[in-house]
């Protein structure tokens, strides 16, 4: 994260929890449209969000719906319809979204929803980890992850910018982590609101249900018929979407100058090992990466920030000559070869001709803390592993009791 | 300040601890820094024991895991004597500040500290905020002990920065965000340390 430079975009520095960043990016957003449920760690954004619709700062209706399932689905209708519309939830929230968040991305329009990352009961548990959003992986929705406030909130105008952006037409969710970012506060360089109104422009998708004059059909059958060419059509949309986050990307560094991509490289150009990490774990690892090159060891981090579209070509470049990779995943995928990230990127990398060692650590499930030691635990492995030049275990579990 | 300082505070629920860190937090960060606040969090209910975080900095601040060992404590209960290990983590040149009537010198041999070296300051927070602003609610009064003790903040800062933020959240109420700020300066002229 960049400081504060004199660009055009009128920044200002503001101490706000990740909740309130984001709450301030939908007022500036200011959809037309945000239907919403309360479920923590999520319930402020849209509790802070209500407050702006009830003083007048927003002209947007507010739909205080009676759960997840009909917050998406009062989305699908307004955004349908030709309204931008917004949600957010957290954890068990978005499974009770599920059915409908296919529906959304099936549909094709570009709902922005932020959900606040947090474990799936049961046992019960409010923390931080990813199997929320990364059990909707498949579900058609662009994922956008966040190290801290500050990326959180700036995700969310660029999701919009993506989402909504005419080769792509597909749903956006933009993560931060429970409790960790979500109620911890930080310094936030905030925009202008007429940068941001000017930055996110009109909601114009190409047809809409209220056009009287080209009436058209929403959420048809589509039987043996036709629902494979939707599917594919919407797999392209996704393939399509990956250029559009990098353009964005650049069109949003120049307005504010702070950098995004696919994903950050952090001391990764010479590094023989590294970790691959999304969320704000990756800010701890790369303290401990810091204090790793003050010995000499050659440490790197990549932290992913977009999982859909998955960059794989990319992020095959980017690893290519490191010698061991640790994969972090905040989530499980119980008895597969290990969590989402490293089945994913270890499947990218098999058409290499020289591949990385690669192994997992599954860690901070329900919101355990993962400290610089741990993270250093993995990083002294990865130098094992580099002199053994063998992989003993696919998923290694980092800070759980034995 | 070269270091990254860290805090942690120890409240029962609705004592504001939480609302002190990220007062604490937004007062230093208007003055120029990079901080953090959080609270831990588990089943919140009223009177239970709840700590919460801050990290103050002149650099930015990207550490997102708990803070193990903080140099500063505040401690808004004195309750937790003897109840709970506040003093955990704390390093030899930490500073322990503690809501309660007795002195330093009186409190230090019920604390079983590991090192002498680490000081130990005292304050009546919960008598100064019954006279300023009519109940016990000791975190404002805490923040200024705290600044007192251990230099984090300049305390004009502090109350310019808690008056801005109290104004906004008690518009209708001037008389509480006066009380408060008195509550600040009282503590922090009033504290006692050794």
């Amino acid at each position: 994260m960049s400081e504060v430079k004199d660009t055009a975009a009128n920044q200002e520095r503001t101490a706000l929890t990740g909740n309130e960043a984001m709450a301030e990016a939908m007022r500036q957003i200011e959809p037309d449209v945000v239907a919403a449920y309360p479920i923590t760690p999520q319930t402020e954004i849209v509790q802070i969000f209500s407050t702006f619709v009830s003083d007048g700062l927003v002209k947007t209706e507010y739909v205080p719906v009676e759960s997840e399932h009909s917050a998406m689905s009062a989305c699908v209708g307004s955004a349908a319809s030709g309204a931008r519309s917004m949600t957010a939830t957290s954890a068990n929230g978005l499974a009770l979204m599920w059915e409908i968040l296919y529906i959304a991305s099936g549909t094709r329009l570009p709902i922005v929803m932020p959900v606040v990352n947090r474990a799936l009961s049961g046992p019960i548990n409010i923390h931080c980890d990813h199997s929320d959003t990364m059990g909707a992986r498949d579900s058609g929705w662009i994922q956008l992850f966040s190290e801290n406030a500050q990326e959180a909130y700036d995700n969310m105008f660029q999701a919009v910018r993506i989402a909504e952006h005419p080769d792509v037409l597909l749903p956006a969710m933009v993560t931060t982590d429970g409790f960790i970012i979500s109620h911890g506060m930080e310094v936030v360089n905030t925009l202008d609101d007429r940068v941001v109104r000017d930055f996110v422009g009109e909601y114009k998708i190409p047809r809409n249900l209220l056009d009287v004059d080209n009436p058209i059909t929403v959420g048809p059958l589509a039987l043996q018929d036709f629902y494979f060419e939707h599917k594919v059509e919407q797999a392209h949309a996704m393939m399509r979407a990956k250029p559009v986050v990098q353009e964005i990307a650049e069109e949003y560094e120049k307005l504010t100058g702070r950098k995004y991509g696919y994903f950050e490289e952090y001391r990764l150009e010479d590094a023989d090992v590294a970790v691959v990490v999304l969320g704000s774990t990756a800010g701890t690892a790369k303290v401990v990466v810091d204090d790793l090159r003050k010995e000499g060891i050659k440490a790197g981090l990549l932290k992913l920030r977009v999982f859909r579209p998955f960059p794989y070509e990319e992020l095959r470049e980017a690893v290519k000559h490191v010698n061991v990779i640790g994969v972090m995943d905040r989530s499980d995928s119980f008895a597969s070869i290990g969590g989402p990230v490293f089945s994913e990127l270890r499947a990218a990398m098999y058409d290499m001709d020289q591949r990385p060692l690669v192994t997992n650590y599954v860690y901070g499930l329900g919101g355990r803390d993962v400290d610089l030691h741990m993270i250093e635990s993995a990083f002294r492995e990865l130098l094992s592993i580099q002199d053994s030049g063998k992989v003993e275990q696919y998923v290694n579990y980092l800070g759980v009791r034995e | 300040m070269a270091e990254m300082l860290e805090i942690r505070w120890h409240g029962r629920g609705g004592q504001g601890a939480k609302t002190a860190a990220l007062l604490m937090a937004e007062a230093a960060a208007a003055a120029g820094k990079h901080i953090q606040a959080f609270p831990e969090y588990g089943p919140e209910r009223m009177g239970a024991p709840v700590a919460s975080y801050n990290r103050i900095s002149d650099e930015p601040i990207r550490l997102h895991c708990g803070v193990e060992s903080p140099r500063y404590v505040a401690v808004l209960d004195a309750t937790f004597v003897g109840t709970i290990d506040f003093t955990a983590g704390v390093p030899d040149d930490g500073v322990i500040v503690i809501n309660t009537t007795e002195s330093p010198a009186e409190m230090r041999p019920k604390l079983g500290l590991k090192s002498d070296s680490i000081r130990l300051y005292t304050v009546d927070a919960n008598g100064i905020s019954q006279e300023t602003i009519g109940r016990a609610i000791p975190n404002t009064p805490m923040m200024g002990a705290l600044v007192k003790a251990t230099g984090v903040l300049d305390l004009e800062e502090l109350l310019e920065d808690t008056k801005q933020k109290l104004e906004k959240k008690f518009r209708n109420k001037p008389e509480i965000v006066e009380g408060n700020l008195e509550a600040i300066r009282r503590a922090y002229e009033e504290v006692q340390g050794e």
